[in-house]
């Protein structure tokens, strides 16, 4: 019934939607095509032609040129690293935040607030300085450690305002079987909330995998750079051609895509369950 | 604070003692990494330091430079105009995606289809910022890029521009790249809000013979402002932030047309050695962005008591 009075022009809005959609992902498809024609053909026929055959030279050339596999190897290992991390001390804090309501915990939330707002480049240079004096500089370990403190600090935010509505009769039952905190901690409270506990792991790992400034100051090294560090810096040295770019982009693209088709319910439902930017 | 005050959660557990154990490690982790640097920053905009030996005390000198630097102007000028397209403009398309994803694609053509349409909006969001970056640089490459060659194919040749690298269209074309990067974020968010509104609300509109547009704007619109609100402070906040799409297309250039202020500190940072002056960059906009989310807050929390 509701519907029915626009029933005439649904076509017609569904038609200009999927005209939409696909101009979104046009450039997705058009470095899918060119990346896999050969520098000639791309100059003869141009960017909109289909490729002749399957030209793989300009990926595997990127690939030997940045030694992707090492790149992709770092990437999953910081991203995983702090996923991991990152979501063990969002629990903790929040257990202390939002169930264990510690004194001052307002302020404390403020304060894991304010960090969240923080841009990166009020941080940078005292740990760019802090990390050089310690013999800490161009680490994994020293991005780990910066992106779990970041990370953490929007998850404990997020994970305590849903632990403040825990319910009060599972903690209860706990306490009656005689569980202390720790116990009530990883027997109770970390299964009842594991769906919020993927949401956070999975945009974790997503935006550290995505992240550019910091590991871009951090990682200088060819055996430290992250995926976006290693296209980053190589874009800006223009002895890129066109295939050879697109053939890099499509790197970049291809884990991004994956992860997206794996994650794509919990991504959009954590978009939308935790506010997350 | 009495029993009765109490919260059902505080209840539970018997006295608070013990759970401050709990919040240490991230305590001292995010003291470390987060409230020394910040509190340095802000010290070091008071000084000068080319990152060696001693920082000089200089009082507000670089503040007083800083506010007389037509780059910084620049800089917030320009991000201004990020923050119109990463936030305004994204935030007007998509509820009028989200809306028409939501009435008509949904209801007639399964809610299947419309979940693929919206995907395919969202897939942008995902890709790191430098992929973006590198996809868009090659496609407004002046000479071997995709736009000019495709205008050139249609006939259209004499529109095509150094989209990127001419002070007259750089800006422009990177707040075009920043809707695109954007949009899905909104839809999705609107989409998941629209679900919420009670379908009676349309019945009786449609009743009344309501038009669609103003059974959209007259209920959907205020039906998910909770939803606006949230879209708007979070993109707003990215905006101001923004840097790797700029590392990546245009390094500010060309001159400062599309310096932001994030790359305006790097710069002074890390190529000019000016560590105060990037210091005090900094400093200003994490108190713009501070305030500004506190504002937005406050006036949210106003909004929900009204309602």
């Amino acid at each position: 019934m509701k519907t029915r009075r626009f029933r005439p022009l649904t076509p017609i809005v569904a038609g200009v939607l999927t005209v939409v959609v696909l101009l979104v992902l046009a450039p997705m498809v058009l470095v899918a095509l060119n990346a896999v024609k050969a520098p000639e053909e791309y100059s003869n026929k141009g960017p909109l032609s289909l490729p002749g055959g399957l030209y793989l030279a300009g990926i595997r050339t990127f690939w030997e040129r940045v030694d992707f596999t090492q790149v992709l190897l770092n990437s999953v290992v910081i991203s995983g690293c702090v996923a991991v991390l990152g979501v063990l001390l969002s629990i903790l804090n929040a257990y202390a935040l939002g169930i264990g309501r510690v004194r001052g915990r307002n302020w404390f939330l403020v304060a894991f607030l304010v960090a969240n707002l923080v841009p990166q480049e009020s941080l940078i240079y005292p740990l760019y300085y802090m990390a050089t004096q310690l013999d800490l500089y161009d680490s994994k370990f020293t991005v780990i450690v910066i992106f779990t403190a970041i990370q953490s600090a929007f998850g404990t935010y997020l994970l305590s305002s849903v632990y403040r509505e825990f319910p009060p009769e599972l903690l209860d039952a706990a306490a009656i079987d005689g569980a202390g905190r720790w116990r009530t901690l990883w027997r109770v409270v970390v299964p009842v909330s594991r769906p919020t506990l993927g949401v956070l792991f999975t945009f974790f790992f997503v935006w550290t995998w995505n992240e550019l400034f910091i590991p871009l100051i951090f990682l200088v090294s060819n055996e430290n750079q992250t995926v976006p560090v290693a296209l980053g810096v190589l874009q800006g040295e223009r002895q890129m051609d066109a295939t050879l770019t697109s053939a890099s982009a499509l790197l970049g693209i291809a884990p991004a895509v994956i992860f997206f088709l794996v994650f794509q319910r919990t991504l959009t439902r954590g978009v939308t369950a935790g506010a997350i930017k | 604070m009495t029993a009765a005050t109490r919260s059902p959660a505080a209840r539970a557990s018997r006295g608070r003692g013990g759970y401050g154990l709990f919040l240490l490690p991230g305590a001292l982790l995010a003291t470390v990494v987060i409230v020394v640097p910040l509190v340095s920053t802000l010290g070091i905009s008071f000084t000068e330091w080319t990152g060696v030996g001693t920082p000089e005390f200089v009082g507000v000198d670089n503040y007083t430079k800083l506010f007389q630097d037509e780059n910084f102007w620049a800089s917030f000028q320009n991000i201004l105009l990020i923050v119109v397209a990463m936030a305004v403009v994204p935030t007007l398309l998509g509820l009028v995606l989200a809306a028409l994803l939501f009435d008509f694609v949904g209801p007639r053509l399964g809610d299947r289809f419309a979940r693929i349409l919206r995907n395919g909006f969202y897939l942008p969001q995902v890709l790191p910022l430098a992929v973006t970056g590198i996809v868009w640089g090659w496609i407004l490459h002046p000479q071997y890029g995709a736009l000019n060659s495709i205008l050139d194919k249609v006939g259209l040749g004499t529109l095509a521009r150094n989209w990127l690298g001419d002070e007259a269209y750089a800006i422009y074309s990177v707040m075009a790249v920043m809707v695109w990067v954007q949009i899905g974020y909104p839809v999705v968010m609107f989409m998941a809000g629209l679900q919420r509104v009670d379908p009676e609300l349309y019945e009786a509109a449609s009743i009344d013979g309501a038009t669609w547009w103003q059974r959209f704007s007259r209920i959907a619109v205020h039906q998910i402002k909770p939803e606006i609100y949230i879209v708007l402070i979070t993109t707003t906040i990215a905006a101001l932030k923004v840097f790797g799409q700029i590392f990546v297309l245009t390094k500010g250039g060309p001159g400062n047309a599309t310096l932001v202020p994030s790359y305006f500190a790097y710069k002074s940072y890390f190529e000019r050695a000016d560590v105060g002056y990037g210091s005090a960059i900094s400093s200003v906009l994490t108190v713009l962005i501070v305030v500004l989310t506190w504002a937005f807050l406050r006036v949210q929390r106003r909004g929900e008591e009204k309602a």
